[in-house]
């Protein structure tokens, strides 16, 4: 397309084709012919009257022009700024003396970078696919790649400028677009531009355009740039995706840990806690047995001061009731015997005889 | 009736006439152009500026239109190398304006040979001054600005924002003056000259790839050192807390049993050591007792007669 500009006459026909493109916009002033008559055998007398009804027909279509809603209507006469007209039907002077350009003021316009979406009425809205790679790669301020994508809205502010100041304003946008966004880029780390610093450059670059477009009286308001994908270069993605895949690790790690913590850490408390309770019972049962130990020896001992040498043969005698039927063999030997041994065998030789 | 008809197209023919006569002699300039009249090739009168319909000498008189408007010089894309030796890609663009029409007009002609001289010299001065710079230079522009950081990756040695002496609007300014200058000359305004895209050239770009990816990789390492590290810090709180928990446990049921055994004793010491006889009681008692316990269907008793059980057997008479 740059080369039709390149030619001498660059004059208002090719303008219009570009702005005709930009914005699938019908100029009111495309000169159009009258009807060709002359191949329709009519009577005489007719052919004078159909001409004349031709010429009304093409001096109406050629006076009457609408400006839609979201447009204002620029009207040039030979070639010199008139005036700008409201939406509506309007009246200009015919066969090519004014001519109106119709310019979409109220639309948001939208320039894509690095893609594309389907449905574009605009013409600079994105660039051929095999741009798309050079216009999102870049370099940040550590030196390293990464591929930004973004949008910019904007508006047409004054439809003045838009026209006569700037030819090909909206390459023109593209151009300034693409090396302040390299420019603010630029100024950050790579770790910036792909995690934590993208509402900042959405905003300093938003700036910075302003600016650049203010400076050339390009007529158009920016209302927001954003970021849309941004993602280091291929080759290198994958190492980037192994640091996520790291940090997860690390999660992972910390949370295992904090899980077997979580597993010991109260159960030994409760643990404790039990041993503890049961130590504390075992006191108490220490204690209480002790007292009542002593309570039943000292009811013992009120009877044996009574009478002790009683009370104690009873118990002496008690115990050994109670003991002796318990004993199987019982070896009663006078106090003369000289040895026990001998008699000791009889209770294997009985058990021999009983078998 | 003839006479009629020859009159008409006489009339026919001088307004045909006087149609082209005026198609010749009338011209509109636009908003957007200045034109140059010029007569057999050379320019006459003044530079017309105003837009409107105007007025030449017909036939011999020519219209030039020289646009008006800001104009896009767009540089081709050029590999080129910096001062640090890195081969880089580099695309301008610059806008530019017709200034003094006559002397565009006449060294120029038409804007084709303007842009073919504007790349010349913008083209030779972008490479002068990129070659003077390091790259650096060229990809950053304001001098102070420190990023901000990730807090994840707050104490990890990355590559951060390399400092720079000029910075790009600095470069591209040089650039400006050194070309606005010769351009001049052919009657054209230089606007600015902006970079549009710096790339690394395909040579350079696998080296910053694999710094890129040696980078990255360093992270992760880090990411997993710190994941082991917290998680053993995890585990030696773990042992220090199962370790405290279960000695002071230990230490309490000690302590706690402890006071009652010698709470008991206390208790058991102060009954039986209260006079002579308890304890004389206690340790007859006590003896009573081992016998429960010690004598059982095992044992074999020998009872001598002289024992105090059984010495009615031997004799009746009483004890003496």
């Amino acid at each position: 397309m740059h080369n039709s500009h390149y030619g001498w006459r660059s004059d208002a026909i090719e303008r219009r084709a570009i702005i005709a493109r930009f914005f699938e916009s019908h100029d009111m002033a495309t000169q159009r012919g009258a009807p060709d008559l002359s191949q329709i055998p009519l009577p005489r007398g007719i052919v004078p009257l159909a001409i004349a009804g031709a010429l009304v027909v093409w001096l109406l279509y050629s006076a009457l022009f609408t400006v839609p809603a979201e447009s204002v209507g620029v009207i040039q006469r030979f070639g010199h700024y008139h005036s700008e007209v409201e939406p509506g039907l309007h009246i200009k002077w015919p066969f090519g003396i004014d001519r109106v350009t119709l310019v979409p003021v109220k639309r948001q316009l939208k320039e894509e970078f690095g893609f594309s979406t389907p449905g574009a009425t605009f013409g600079d809205q994105a660039s051929a696919p095999n741009q798309w790679v050079l216009e999102t790669t870049m370099v940040t301020g550590d030196l390293n790649t990464a591929l930004v994508e973004w949008i910019i809205q904007f508006r047409i502010e004054v439809p003045f400028d838009f026209l006569f100041n700037v030819r090909d304003p909206g390459d023109t946008l593209r151009d300034v677009s693409e090396s302040v966004m390299r420019e603010v880029i630029g100024d950050r780390t790579v770790d910036e531009v792909l995690t934590i610093g993208r509402q900042d450059i959405e905003s300093t670059a938003q700036v910075k355009l302003q600016d650049v477009v203010n400076k050339y009286e390009m007529g158009l308001r920016i209302d927001q740039i954003q970021l849309k994908n941004v993602n280091p270069p291929e080759p290198v993605q994958e190492s980037f995706d192994r640091v996520n895949e790291a940090q997860q690790e690390r999660e992972r790690m910390i949370n295992d840990a904090r899980g077997e913590y979580n597993k010991a850490v109260p159960r030994a408390r409760g643990e404790a806690d039990q041993g503890i309770q049961a130590a504390e019972g075992y006191a108490i049962q220490r204690v209480n047995k002790a007292e009542g130990d002593v309570q039943r020896f000292n009811a013992l001992l009120a009877e044996y001061l009574k009478a002790p040498e009683v009370t104690k043969r009873r118990l002496y005698l008690e115990t050994l009731n109670e003991v002796l039927p318990r004993v199987d063999a019982k070896v009663i030997v006078d106090e003369s015997a000289s040895s026990v041994l001998p008699l000791l065998q009889l209770d294997t030789a009985k058990s021999r005889v009983e078998q | 009736m003839k006479s009629l008809n020859m009159a008409s197209a006489v009339i026919l023919v001088l307004l045909v006439l006087a149609g082209i006569v005026a198609s010749q002699a009338l011209y509109t300039v636009d908003e957007t152009e200045r034109v140059i009249i010029t007569q057999f090739g050379r320019p006459v009168g003044d530079v017309i500026d105003e837009a409107g319909l105007k007025m030449k000498v017909p036939f011999i008189q020519t219209v030039n239109r020289i646009e008006k408007r800001i104009l896009v010089w767009d540089g081709s894309a050029n590999d080129m190398p910096t001062k640090d030796k890195l081969y880089i890609t580099v695309d301008t663009f610059g806008r530019w304006r017709i200034k003094d029409s006559l002397q565009y007009f006449l060294r120029l002609r038409d804007e084709r040979s303007a842009q073919s001289r504007l790349e010349d010299i913008l083209g030779s001065e972008t490479r002068n001054a990129v070659a003077k710079h390091e790259l650096i230079e060229i990809v950053r522009t304001s001098k102070d600005r420190s990023p901000e950081v990730d807090p994840m990756l707050a104490d990890v040695d990355i590559s951060t924002l390399l400092p720079i002496t000029k910075g790009r609007q600095s470069i591209e300014a040089d650039i400006f003056d050194a070309a606005s200058g010769k351009l001049a000359e052919f009657g054209i305004e230089l606007l600015d000259i902006r970079f549009k895209r710096i790339n690394y050239n395909e040579s350079v770009r696998q080296k910053i790839y694999a710094r890129m990816i040696s980078e990255r990789d360093q992270i992760a390492e880090r990411f997993r050192s710190e994941g082991a590290g917290e998680a053993a810090r995890i585990n030696g709180d773990k042992e220090r807390d199962l370790q405290k928990i279960t000695s002071e446990a230990y230490r309490k049921i000690q302590t706690i049993q402890g006071q009652a055994d010698a709470k008991a004793t206390d208790i058991y010491a102060r009954s039986y050591n209260q006079s002579p006889a308890a304890a004389d009681l206690y340790e007859f008692v006590k003896t009573l007792e081992t016998y429960q316990s010690v004598i059982d269907s095992n044992t074999t008793l020998v009872l001598s007669t002289d024992s105090d059980l059984m010495r009615l057997v031997k004799t009746m008479g009483a004890a003496e």
